[in-house]
């Protein structure tokens, strides 16, 4: 393998490795979020156009046991459901042309589920008499005034939410149980005078923030309330001297952004503000070229989380031999066509 | 023969040995299925399906502790047992929420004291700090408290940020215990005290700018306007190559960009850093929005970006582009401006070929 090269057959060979290690001292510490791990893992498998080799049905049984009654799904099995997991469960079942294996209303009703439960504990309900009652009446109704999903003005509201119950739900065909102009005008009451946006109004920018504010807004088509030169100025200004990332000002890059801020360009217009050769080139450069994986910077330990965000950034800088991926819906083209426009 | 018998025996007393290990830890930690308080409850085990896929290799003190816990929680039993068995679930697993969720009710069902409460996340907190469930905890817990928190709370996220200034959770609940309880009195200074600290620190510009616009003790944005461009121009000054002033320079102004235009502060600013050898670029870039709202350069501008050098040995920039684009020479402030930007932040030279592209329309 020559140095500023993609290890593409080393990094197949690592996701691989790390998908069957199951038993070992690292996937017993990361077990409860297994489910973020398969899809970055099989996200970045077919971006490198091999997600054959993995057994699908094997993937697809396993990702049905994750799923909870409520309709949401776990990290892992036996585990608690979560937003975040559902959000990658849909995403993993998209990329095998499987998603009429789910129950697209349940599952949509148990993003509204989650939000209730996580944010508003004083509602005095568990998990299971809050399902019970909420199937029985209109979940779009729980949405905040101000816009946001979370049930209970108390409860913490955070744009990452509104980004993963937005994109979940476009996924399932089912955007249209909520109230999107009010989503949207929360998103955009989290923009900052920088032209970023944060996790509350008020909040820092914050690349990773941008990317949930900037993806919501380009899924719901509403892309005309980003500031995209001021934005624009602001992203191309988190690359730094090496070439990487950072995702706020003064902060160490990471092969992350590569992925929070390239997307967060492209889907604004302005990406060819950065220094694609110098990026791609920090990205190399953090690759184990030996055993495969990349890591957030040179020379440290690599997992599955940087070598998907490495892979989809190369990906989005148009690399050769890698699939395009989709910078507001964080799954390859063909698979979001496959889902919106019914293209096999 | 002999060699079995040697083998056995070894394992013989590898076993004891391995029993008295276990002995010895079982002195610090009973388990729950040998306590006589926990006698009347039967755990329920974890249902990983007919054929669980992947055996997880648990400890067996997680495994006992949430097979009691769900014990509890399925027969809702909200009792101070119950509570402590929450902690230790906690301990083993701070990531599952439905513990906390339970821990939440079984709080609220016995009217614990929640000063308490604080004090265990306060001491949870310390190798928890990114997790989210602590915060949203930490969250429900203050809102219950109400106002008379209100300084806990903000000395709270203070030990936080002292260690990690940067920490976008504390920075988070800080703002939330503002808008909700109040406490604004000190913050400018708390501010000013971390800028003090690291002039550099994104977030805290972030927080003076929160203040500065949302507090409703200063009167706003244009009454404290004034008296904040005098403090971002010293901080420029002293560090001209400091991203956030400069931005936070331009907030101070926001819908409003004629008065940014006409406050002599603001120009004359970029004008000492550009005839200074220090970092150029954010003064440049200033300059560049300046010229596009309007402002009209005098001399001295004209000769101070003339001048600029990438060093001392180095032509001024000016003639290098000339060299190398082989442009007609310019006369626009402004193209200048964008040129020698182009040359001296290469890595966005898109950028700023952009910007100087846009110009005609503009100036």
């Amino acid at each position: 393998m020559q140095m500023g090269e993609l290890a593409a057959d080393e990094h197949v060979k690592y996701i691989l490795s790390v998908e069957k290690r199951k038993d070992s001292l690292e996937s017993v510490v990361s077990e409860h979020l297994r489910m973020n791990g398969v899809y970055w893992g099989l996200t970045t498998l077919d971006i490198l156009g091999k997600l054959d080799a993995v057994d699908s049905n094997e993937v697809i049984q396993w990702i049905m046991k994750c799923q909870h009654e409520s309709g949401g799904f776990a990290g892992n099995i036996g585990h608690d459901p979560h937003i975040l997991y559902t959000l990658s469960a849909v995403q993993t079942l998209a990329l095998f042309d499987k998603l009429d294996v789910l129950d697209a209303d349940a599952v949509s009703n148990c993003i509204f589920l989650f939000v209730i439960c996580f944010y508003a504990p004083n509602s005095h309900a568990s998990l299971e008499t809050l399902s019970l009652s909420f199937f029985k009446s209109d979940i779009a109704g729980l949405q905040n005034e101000d816009g946001s999903f979370s049930g209970d003005m108390w409860g913490e509201v955070d744009t990452r939410f509104s980004y993963i119950g937005i994109s979940c739900l476009a996924l399932l065909h089912r955007l249209h149980k909520i109230n999107v102009e009010k989503a949207v005008d929360y998103i955009v009451s989290c923009k900052n005078v920088d032209g970023g946006f944060g996790c509350t109004p008020g909040g820092e920018s914050h690349a990773g923030q941008i990317f949930c504010c900037v993806g919501a807004l380009a899924i719901t088509g509403s892309l005309h309330h980003v500031d995209k030169d001021l934005l624009g100025w602001w992203l191309c200004e988190r690359q730094v001297k090496s070439g990487g990332l950072n995702g706020r000002p003064e902060k160490l890059p990471d092969v992350c952004y590569s992925w929070w801020v390239l997307s967060s360009l492209i889907m604004i217009d302005r990406v060819h503000w950065i220094n694609k050769e110098k990026l791609i080139k920090f990205i190399l450069s953090c690759q184990d070229t030996e055993n495969g994986g990349i890591s957030d910077r040179p020379d440290d330990a690599v997992d599955v989380f940087h070598t998907y965000f490495g892979v989809a950034g190369l990906s989005l800088l148009e690399y050769g031999g890698l699939k395009a991926i989709d910078p507001a819906y964080a799954l390859p083209v063909d698979v979001v066509n496959r889902v919106f426009l019914g293209k096999k | 023969m002999g060699s079995r018998e040697e083998e056995q025996r070894r394992e013989e007393e590898e076993e004891e040995e391995e029993e008295e290990e276990e002995e010895v830890e079982e002195e610090k930690i009973l388990p729950l299925s040998r306590r006589p308080e926990w006698a009347d409850v039967t755990p329920i085990p974890q249902d990983d399906g007919p054929n669980p896929v992947v055996p997880i290799a648990y400890k067996p003190e997680f495994l006992e502790t949430m097979d009691y816990f769900r014990a509890v929680y399925k027969a809702d039993e909200r009792s101070p047992r119950a509570l402590s068995l929450t902690q230790q679930a906690i301990l083993c697993n701070s990531g599952n929420y439905t513990v906390w969720h339970f821990r939440r009710l079984i709080l609220e069902s016995l009217n614990v004291d929640l000063h308490e409460e604080l004090k265990f996340i306060d001491w949870f907190a310390k190798d928890n700090i990114k997790n989210y469930q602590i915060w949203h905890h930490r969250r429900w817990v203050a809102e219950k408290v109400g106002t008379e928190g209100t300084s806990e709370e903000l000395a709270f996220t203070r030990k936080i940020l002292s260690h990690d200034a940067k920490n976008y959770h504390a920075w988070s609940h800080r703002q939330w215990v503002l808008q909700t309880l109040g406490g604004w009195e000190d913050e400018l200074d708390y501010c000013h005290q971390l800028l003090e600290e690291d002039v550099f620190n994104n977030s805290a510009w972030n927080q003076r700018y929160f203040v500065v616009t949302r507090s409703p003790l200063l009167g706003g944005l244009k009454a404290m306007r004034d008296s904040e461009v005098k403090y971002t121009v010293d901080a420029i000054l002293a560090n001209p190559e400091n991203e956030s002033p400069w931005r936070y320079l331009r907030g101070l102004y926001k819908d409003d960009t004629q008065s940014l235009v006409n406050n002599p502060e603001v120009s004359s600013v970029c004008l000492k850093v550009l005839t200074k050898k220090v970092f150029h670029i954010f003064a440049l870039s200033m300059l560049l929005d300046l010229l596009c709202n309007g402002f009209h350069a005098n001399e001295e501008f004209r000769a101070a970006v003339s001048a600029i050098r990438i060093s001392e040995s180095d032509p001024p920039v000016v003639d290098v582009i000339r060299i190398y684009e082989s442009d007609p020479p310019e006369t626009d402030l402004a193209k200048v401006v964008c040129s020698i930007l182009a040359h001296l932040d290469s890595i966005r030279g898109n950028y700023w070929t952009w910007r100087k592209r846009k110009l005609p329309h503009v100036v």
